[in-house]
């Protein structure tokens, strides 16, 4: 078979891309070297839907991060994601930032982004642990928050009902030329394509080079974080961040759709595109930048670190680009990549001038619409009565019901390891991390998927938690 | 909207003694909820030996241990219901549960909290490095190997020389296991002297004191793991690494009170213990809610959560009879070389002979005294040849003591 689109790519970026482009009547595939969706840059990192105050004028990143922060609150709705208007706070906390922070209030009022100047007093009533030092807070409200993984998974859902195909494990290894297309050469074989989309995060410049472009390197910055536990949710209630400087952001602490709260990231320049471990240096250099902007930090609320690599390139823009016939390339999609991946996905499919008709019946609604956590006593209660798996709770922390786990391995783009199911419903993201539940969603794994226990990956291949079963219990 | 007199969260040691209590003192409306298949709770995993040296004079294993206490409720006729969890509860006393058949809520006129706990991670304690599959909290570990049955390891090392971790050494190595050592960041172990000898020094496994984990490599695998003497700041000492090729390191490192459900409902916990503060009946701020064992703070012999879970169901019969006076007491406090004292408060003084004070000492301490002061009068003082962090010390003070205390009531380490 031969598709007319591939691209290379599950993340929130690929992902956009594909839901967008499935309502054209052509056949599409996406690939991922990954076992799921949206495993790499996409899963590990602020999540925040910036409002797009931030960066320079004429760039970009400027322009697809304020269209795509506009897009985000009927893209949720449509895919049936999480999306959380909590506001940003950048806090000034030295008369010399003067500055830098008039020229945020400008660029805020030129792009149209709301935006209100507090005082240190206004600000203090509604975030009552930010450092006494706070001389002014730029409020932006429309700044939100949201879980990258599931607006790449949801979208990507709704592709795949569409008729896109989805290959996981495929890892492009080289790309050849063919009379009009590209054959692209795959642990799982070789796949025809007529048009490429190059949305391969870290990987994307050794991607372009496949088909002999000449790109920039991907440069891996690495920013590692703290969560905090829900214990710890009243600490902050929106993105607080200090003045941004020539190194970045700097240290935010960011609430997070499920009422954790992350502080974090640094930014280290690595070799390494896998180098997703943390460091004392970096946990240490957090928890001392973020004293900055906040005070109180509930450190004994930790219950996780983690890091995540930003795709950059020496540059600084985003490149999205057609440089040669029938293959977009994306380089460089590091922050604001997620605020703006719904533009960019239009981008995409503007510089694409596809020939192939709309469909006449496409879906651009998620139907997987159904959230149980959220029913009230009496409607969970009757739930129940008709599903008893709902009532069986497996996670404590999070509330995890059996029938929830099972529903979520058996949808499309299933869960197929312990991270999948933790990314989609969530047993393991709480503060036990996984102790008491872990056994548990891994038994109803290997039950679900006809596999043995020591089969079930808690990511990728060669994690499983347990080696063999020795015997013992009757029922295991 | 069912309404039950007393409701009890969770069928650990804790839970079942409470409900016992209650029931033995004329309470029949009651019922344990335990989100288990069985009661016993933590219990049920810990098959060595030594549980139930206070209780009944004899070391049972841990299932047997527990299995006393369930017959005996069992036998009292006291409802239990498991495969339930308890996912809210409420300040006003009603609680949110769910199991297979529904979910409900229910309105209760006491509460006794007895959830447990949760073992500290790897991300609580911030091991950098690589987050590759390997790394287990030993408790986690022990359920994989004891009830279910599985091997998780063939190489490992442990970081912690908490309880959980010693046990864990030994089962793992006579599960077929090498285990090359265990690390403990303080100069001392965490755990009982006794573990120490029957899990470390019986089958030869090196204990690091004043080491800590400071790198982890491999992946998806584990293969390395470094560890590095600690100065007196508990800061790693370059140089000083040493590396361990293993595939599997346990965790353990601490347990905290599984206070989730407390902390919803809006109460707040003592920051010591990470349990709720109390009295000597167990009954924290809020009239008619109690709370032992574990999920109040953490014990090392069950033997012990027992004795609390009496406590709490003494409690909450007198609360529940109406029989407790007005709060007219005093605070507790931790002084010099002590981490915590429990109760917090003592809250009705002239009631009982006497009360029962737990606490731990934040070092270990040769040859020094207890001394217990009310306000800066000193009102008894206990010599101890040693004292241990690990190991929880109780003094008991009788009612013309307790009477004659107005403000508060010190607990302090004096060295000779
Ligand atoms: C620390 C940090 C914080 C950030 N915070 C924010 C923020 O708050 N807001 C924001 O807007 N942006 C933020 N970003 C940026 C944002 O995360 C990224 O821009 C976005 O996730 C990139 O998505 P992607 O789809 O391009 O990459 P990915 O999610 O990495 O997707 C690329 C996919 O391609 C696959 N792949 C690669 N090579 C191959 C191959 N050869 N064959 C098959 N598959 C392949 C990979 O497996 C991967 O799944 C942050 C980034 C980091 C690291
Ligand atoms: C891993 C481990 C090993 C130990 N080993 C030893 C040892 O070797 N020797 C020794 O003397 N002591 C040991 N102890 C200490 C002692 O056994 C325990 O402290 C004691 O059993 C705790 O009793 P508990 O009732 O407080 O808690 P648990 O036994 O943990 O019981 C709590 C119960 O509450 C239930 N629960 C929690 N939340 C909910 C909810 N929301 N709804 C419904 N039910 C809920 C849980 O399922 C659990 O069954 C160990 C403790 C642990 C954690």
């Amino acid at each position: 078979m031969k598709y007319d689109i591939t691209i290379i790519g599950s993340g929130i970026i690929g992902s956009s891309i594909a839901y967008r482009l499935s309502k054209y009547d052509c056949s599409i595939l996406v690939v991922d070297k990954e076992n799921d969706v949206a495993n790499e840059v996409s899963m590990a990192n602020s999540a925040i839907v910036h409002a797009g105050h931030d960066p320079e004028e004429g760039t970009l990143k400027g322009k697809l991060n304020v269209l795509g922060s506009r897009m985000y609150p009927q893209l949720c709705k449509d895919i049936g994601a999480h999306y959380k208007p909590v506001g940003a706070f950048t806090v000034m906390h030295s008369k010399e930032q003067q500055a830098t922070f008039d020229a945020l209030v400008e660029r805020a009022k030129a792009r149209d982004i709301p935006y209100e100047v507090l005082s240190a007093e206004e600000a203090k009533k509604q975030e009552p642990n930010l450092t006494d030092e706070v001389i002014q807070v730029l409020s932006m409200p429309t700044t939100a928050i949201v879980i990258p993984w599931e607006v790449a998974l949801k979208q990507l859902q709704v592709a795949v009902l569409n008729g896109t195909e989805v290959k996981l494990n495929c890892e492009v290894q080289s790309i050849t030329p063919n009379e009009d297309g590209y054959t692209l050469h795959t642990n799982q074989g070789e796949i025809e394509t007529k048009i490429i989309i190059n949305s391969a995060g870290l990987y994307a410049d050794e991607v372009a080079r496949m088909v002999g472009l000449e790109v920039e390197d991907v440069i891996p910055r690495r920013g590692e974080y703290f969560v905090l536990s829900h214990d710890a949710k009243n600490f902050a209630h929106h993105i607080i961040y200090p003045i941004p400087t020539a190194k970045g952001k700097g240290i935010l602490a960011v609430p997070t759709v499920d009422e954790n709260i992350l502080l974090g990231p640094n930014a280290e320049g690595i070799e390494d595109k896998q180098g997703v471990n943390t460091t004392i240096e970096g946990l240490n250099y957090i928890r001392k930048e973020l004293l900055t902007s906040v005070k109180n930090v509930p450190f004994y609320n930790i219950i996780r670190t983690f890091a995540g690599i930003r795709p950059s390139i020496a540059s600084k823009d985003f490149i999205i680009e057609k440089p040669i016939e029938n293959f977009i390339n994306l380089l460089g999609i590091d922050s604001p990549g997620i605020a703006s991946a719904p533009a960019i996905a239009e981008y995409v499919e503007e510089l694409l001038e596809l020939p192939y008709p709309i469909k006449e019946n496409y879906e651009t609604k998620n139907p997987y619409t159904f959230r149980f956590q959220e029913l009230s006593v009496e409607e969970k209660d009757a739930y129940i009565k008709e599903h008893p798996t709902y009532g069986n709770i497996v996670c404590r922390c999070e509330q995890v019901s059996e029938g929830e786990i099972v529903a979520c391995i058996h949808e499309v783009l299933g869960a197929t390891s312990i991270k999948g199911v933790k990314k989609r419903v969530r047993p393991g993201m709480g503060k036990c991390q996984g102790g008491f539940c872990q056994p548990l969603v891994l038994e109803i794994l290997a039950r679900e998927l006809h596999c043995k226990p020591e089969e079930v990956q808690y990511d990728q291949l060669g994690t499983n938690p347990v080696l063999a079963w020795k015997g013992g219990r009757e029922d295991a | 909207m069912r309404k039950v007199t007393c409701v009890i969260i969770g069928g650990g040691s804790a839970g079942l003694a409470a409900a016992i209590e209650l029931k033995k003192n004329g309470i029949d409306d009651l019922l344990v909820l335990e989100k288990g298949p069985e009661v016993g709770g933590i219990l049920n995993q810990c098959i060595h030996n030594g549980f139930g040296l206070h209780e009944f004079k004899e070391e049972l294993s841990g299932p047997a241990y527990a299995e006393r206490f369930a017959l005996q409720a069992e036998e009292l006729g006291i409802p239990i219901e498991c495969n339930t969890t308890v996912t809210a509860f409420y300040p006003d006393k009603s609680i949110e549960v769910s199991n297979k058949n529904g979910y409900e809520v229910i309105q209760a006129d006491a509460v006794v909290l007895a959830m447990g706990c949760q073992e500290r991670t790897s991300g609580q304690i911030q091991i950098p490095g690589m987050r590759p599959q390997g790394v287990y909290t030993a408790g986690t570990a022990q359920r994989y190997v004891n009830i279910d049955g599985y091997q998780i390891g063939k190489r490992c090392f442990i970081l912690g020389s908490g309880d959980i971790g010693l046990i864990m050494a030994r089962r793992m190595t006579l599960e077929g296991a090498k285990v090359l050592g265990v690390a403990e960041l303080m100069p001392y172990s965490n755990g009982l002297q006794r573990n120490i000898v029957q899990c470390l020094k019986d089958y030869d496994i090196p204990l690091y004191l004043s080491h800590t984990v400071t790198n982890i490599e491999g992946y998806p695998r584990l293969q390395k793991v470094t560890i590095s003497e600690v100065d007196e700041n508990r800061q790693p000492i370059k140089g000083s690494e040493k590396v361990f090729e293993v595939d599997t390191l346990l965790l353990s490192v601490g347990l905290v009170p599984d206070n989730t459900l407390t902390v919803e409902a809006g109460i707040s916990l003592d920051a010591r213990t990470r349990g709720i503060e109390v009295n000597e009946y167990c009954e924290s701020i809020m009239p008619g809610v109690f709370a032992a064992g574990n999920v109040l703070h953490v014990h090392d012999l069950v033997d012990y959560v027992t004795a609390e879970g009496r406590k709490a169901g003494r409690g909450a019969v007198r609360y529940l009879k109406g029989e407790l006076p007005e709060r007219n007491g005093f605070v507790t406090k931790a002084g010099n070389g002590i981490s915590y004292v429990l109760p917090q408060r003592v809250d009705y003084p002239s009631e009982d002979e006497s009360v029962e004070f737990s606490f731990r000492v934040r070092s270990p301490y040769k040859n020094a005294s207890i001394v217990v002061k009310n306000g800066n009068e000193e009102v008894k003082r206990i010599k101890k040849l040693a004292l241990l962090p690990a190991e929880m010390e109780k003094v008991i003070l009788p009612k013309e003591v307790l009477t004659t205390i107005h403000d508060e009531l010190v607990i302090e380490v004096e060295e000779a």
